[in-house]
């Protein structure tokens, strides 16, 4: 049985710009090779009416992805948080982001394995 | 001393690495003489401890295995793929010899110094030409259509730049004291966030709408602004002009207009002759008058008034109170009755040729979203505009930046919190000369300027941008008329692969050339026709610093790649060589020479790390009009030769050029082209910008090609499916100049009418002899565009907006 999440990665996605920024920092810090890393960004174009169209990026912790445990314990972010452009990703413990989360809509809170 | 400890430097992006136009702190890491890390500096006021997936990926740049490690000379034909190293002197004698050969036999002016985009080495590539004495600096996009021409434009009327406002002036930037957050931003043509060019840090318009600003985006293309934006205008391509004449006249029919500033700080009082419709000058008036000075009707005394220059101010009269609009017969000096109005009227007339129902017509946008965003924009109080190089990207870019300029102007929105300020060098330190500036690198003589290739026909840039016209340059390497090209100087700049418009006629050109060196760091379709290839250094590999806009700061050497030297190194060398009275001994002689304005040496600035125009300094906003930091005579007014924002441009009326804002179709649209429509029934646009590239950069970075692996072409389901062309498909896009082949990306954020094809396409993994020249023939949608048609200015050109048919490759993938 896996050990009870504690901490988690809160992602306004209304300012996500699908800079990519979090993903190098992830290969960046955690030394992986192109193909793999922690987090990925998505894109997601949605139609609404009268012909318009939402586009959203979403960024997503992956397999990979161990919260950048080696910068949290000194007290860092994890460096996708740390780097992100818009300034759009919170890392905590998920119950202060579960409060957090609350403050906004178009809000998504990740806990990774 | 290389250390075994980890070491943290502090530095500022401005490439070579992240290829953007820079200016972000970061920290370096290094262990034993290694990048092992890079990060965002958290004190930096720019970036404020942020950092892009470009300058992170720097880890796998620096030590890239293809980087070039050594000064390379070609052994086979141009094109083949073959070199041997050579050492740095034996390149340096090299070049020396056969450039000084071309110096002798043909004359400086004969060899070029082609830059690429906006970067430090901008100066020290004039310093290596102006010190062989050439002043053919060339951009080598067509028409120089990117952000040169929009900055000397917006100067001819406003004698300034202006960018948006995101405190990025002060030190303590959104918390600065007097500073506001613009109500509402326009992004025109615009996808700064991506790749940070125009000095600008993309995210501070995300910061911005964090702290309530509301967008409006002006763009064929739902980019992400689009898509969060109150009004979205999905304009045809091209049709930008016609889309700010409808702005200007709903702004000024309703009355949305800051008449105090009209009346006090423009030229709309100044009169125009109705006969001509030129402006009354005083040499109209007064025998002896000046034709540098204008005139106005005083309401009090009922006659005109002279506008003296000289004083920025009505000549002989304490209070004068000019009439803004009116009609009146005034007695010319050669005894002719001339029926008279002012600059106003006649810029009102101008916007009432543009009602809405006909901008839609042009535009395609429904005349409500206009009339609504108009609204919205001037009723914001600061209201902000950005312009991307969209504005650049078109033939007619003159009439159209200054209707975009009229209008931040008129709303009150010229160097005011939040709105659109002046951009200004900090400390007045200016290395070279962008358009309007005096830089402290010049030419020698006034002389040696005079073989500046269009100089002579095109006045905005023979006053305003000290290049050579591009278009030209190259009409002139097979013409040699009126003097032969004999050799070029290439500078991490790709016209095969990304500058050059129809490569294939830049490929003939560079075949044509006696001598071609080429510095970069990796090598590129471009290097593959030099005869020599010097290898240069990153930022991380140079002290340097940068002074573009705010603030002046330095770029320090963390690291040393061997093998590679800094770009200001080579041309310095070089610079000595070519100029035997060059004044400086090393480096820093140099960099404290130009930055003398400042106070502070190299060094000095260097401790101190970046430093913020203090308050009261010309660099230093707001409206420095009204307290006479603007002009170099201290008077209040603006850097234009009547001291006024000008609605009708003064200068362009003498060089003969449309002097007020219109717009004009450019020459490939359906709408100009309807013969051509028939069989390239899609308008082509290019230059969307990926987050992982700059430009033609940052192929070979394996982080980075993750992001954007393959050249994609967005085109809209309906398209795609009457095409019979499928989401991933390789498809041909083509017109009558050639083809390129793209993966389709099947999207509904481009319109059913237009694809959008990002350029910059080579493969650093393909082979680099000819035919395949890096893959780059295949993917170059350059190849569908022309090079020859520059705007009457000699400055914009048609990129953006061309029009191709498209197709399935057979086979699938090449």
């Amino acid at each position: 049985m896996s050990k009870k999440p504690q901490f988690g990665l809160l992602i306004d996605y209304e300012y996500c710009t699908g800079c990519h920024t979090c993903q190098v920092a992830c290969a960046q810090e955690n030394n992986w090779p192109a193909g793999m890393g922690g987090i990925r960004v998505q894109e997601i174009v949605q139609a609404l009416p009268h012909d318009k169209h939402y586009l959203t990026y979403l960024p997503f912790p992956t397999e990979l992805c161990i919260l950048c445990r080696p910068r949290t314990k000194k007290g860092l972010d994890p460096a996708c948080v740390k780097h992100c452009m818009a300034g759009c990703m919170t890392f905590g413990p998920i119950d202060e982001l579960a409060e957090k989360i609350k403050e906004k809509p178009r809000m998504v809170l990740w806990v990774p394995r | 001393m290389p250390s075994s400890e980890t070491q943290i430097y502090k530095t500022t992006t401005w490439s070579p690495g992240p290829g953007c136009h820079g200016g972000c702190g970061v920290l370096a890491h290094v262990k034993d003489g290694k990048l092992v890390k890079i990060e965002g500096d958290p004190d930096h006021p720019m970036n404020q401890g942020r950092l892009c997936a470009r300058a992170l990926a720097m880890t796998q740049y620096i030590d890239h295995p293809d980087r070039l490690r050594s000064p390379m000379r070609r052994t086979g034909s141009r094109g083949e793929g073959k070199w041997e190293a050579i050492s740095w002197e034996e390149a340096f004698d090299l070049i020396q010899e056969k450039m000084n050969k071309i110096r002798e036999e043909y004359g400086p002016e004969s060899m070029v110094f082609n830059v690429g985009t906006g970067r430090d080495i901008y100066a020290w590539i004039c310093m290596l030409a102006y010190a062989y004495g050439s002043p053919n600096v060339m951009f080598g996009l067509t028409g120089q259509a990117c952000y040169g021409p929009r900055l000397a434009a917006a100067i001819t009327v406003q004698g300034d730049f202006a960018v948006f406002d995101a405190a990025q002036w002060f030190e303590d930037r959104y918390d600065h004291p007097g500073y506001k957050v613009p109500e509402t931003m326009i992004i025109w043509g615009y996808n700064i966030h991506a790749t940070c060019p125009d000095n600008l840090f993309g995210h501070w318009i995300i910061d911005l709408m964090k702290k309530g600003t509301k967008i409006i985006c002006i763009d064929p293309r739902l980019s992400w602004f689009g898509s969060r934006a109150k009004h979205h205008l999905r304009l045809r391509p091209g049709t930008d002009s016609a889309l700010v004449m409808g702005f200007l006249h709903v702004v000024i029919n309703q009355g949305l207009y800051d008449d105090a500033f009209v009346k006090k700080w423009s030229n709309a009082v100044h009169l125009i002759r109705k006969d001509t419709g030129k402006l009354v000058r005083e040499c109209d008036l007064v025998s002896d008058g000046s034709e540098k000075n204008f005139a106005a009707w005083d309401t009090r005394d009922s006659k005109p008034v002279i506008w003296d220059t000289t004083q920025v101010g009505f000549k002989d009269a304490t209070a004068v109170d000019p009439a803004v609009s009116g009609e009146w017969e005034i007695k010319m000096a050669n005894g002719q009755t001339v029926v008279c109005h002012t600059v106003w009227d006649a810029f009102c007339d101008r916007v009432n040729e543009y009602p809405l129902d006909k901008v839609e017509t042009i535009t395609g946008v429904p005349a409500k979203d206009i009339h609504d965003a108009a609204v919205m924009y001037a009723k914001s109080k600061p209201g902000a505009i950005h312009w991307g190089v969209a504005v650049d990207m078109t033939p007619a870019l003159t009439p159209l930046v200054t209707g975009i300029s009229a209008l931040w102007a008129i709303t009150g929105n010229l160097d005011v919190p939040g709105g659109n300020v002046f951009a200004r060098f900090a400390f007045d330190v200016v290395p070279y000369a962008l358009p309007g500036t005096k830089g402290a690198i010049r030419l020698k003589t006034e002389e040696q300027d005079k073989p500046r290739i269009g100089a002579d026909r095109y006045m905005p840039l023979n006053k305003f941008y000290w290049r050579c016209q591009t278009d030209m340059t190259l009409d002139q390497i097979f013409t040699e008329d009126p003097y032969p090209i004999k050799g070029m100087w290439i500078q991490t700049a790709g016209i095969m692969q990304g500058l050059g418009m129809d490569p294939k006629k830049w490929r003939a050109a560079l075949e044509k050339l006696d001598f071609i060196v080429a510095v970069d760091l990796f090598h590129t379709p471009t290097t593959q026709y030099a005869d020599v290839v010097l290898p240069a250094g990153t930022f991380l590999e140079k002290d340097s610093f940068r002074s573009w806009w705010v603030p002046l700061q330095t770029i320090n050497k963390v690291v040393e790649v061997e093998g590679c030297r800094p770009d200001v190194a080579i041309n310095f060398e070089l610079a000595k060589r070519f100029d035997p009275e060059f004044k400086f001994d090393t480096i820093q002689d140099l960099y404290d020479d130009i930055l003398k304005p400042s106070g502070m040496t190299f060094k000095e600035l260097q401790a101190k790390g970046w430093a913020y125009p203090p308050e009261g300094s010309s660099s230093c906003p707001y409206l420095r009009h009204e307290k006479g930091l603007l002009r170099p005579d201290k008077k209040p007014g603006f850097r234009t030769q009547t001291g006024l924002f000008e609605l009708y441009a003064t200068l362009r009326e003498e060089w003969d050029l449309e002097p007020m804002p219109r717009h004009e179709e450019p020459p490939f649209t359906p709408v100009s082209r309807p013969d051509l429509a028939k069989d390239y029934p899609l308008i082509l646009s290019t230059g969307r910008r990926s987050p992982a590239f700059f430009h033609t950069e940052h192929r070979q970075i394996p982080w980075l090609r993750e992001i954007d692996p393959d050249p994609v072409v967005e085109i809209h389901p309906i398209t795609a499916a009457e095409n019979h062309i499928s989401h991933g498909e390789w498809m041909w896009i083509e017109n009558w100049m050639g083809r390129a082949r793209y993966k389709a990306k099947v999207t509904p954020v481009v319109p059913e009418w237009m694809i959008m094809a990002p350029h910059g396409w080579w493969f650093p993994e393909k082979k680099a002899a000819e035919p395949d020249l890096y893959g780059m023939w295949d993917a170059n949608i350059n190849q569908l565009i022309p090079m020859g048609h520059q705007g009457k200015d000699g400055q914009g050109a048609p990129i953006k907006h061309s029009m191709c048919r498209i197709y399935k490759c057979e086979g699938g993938r090449s």
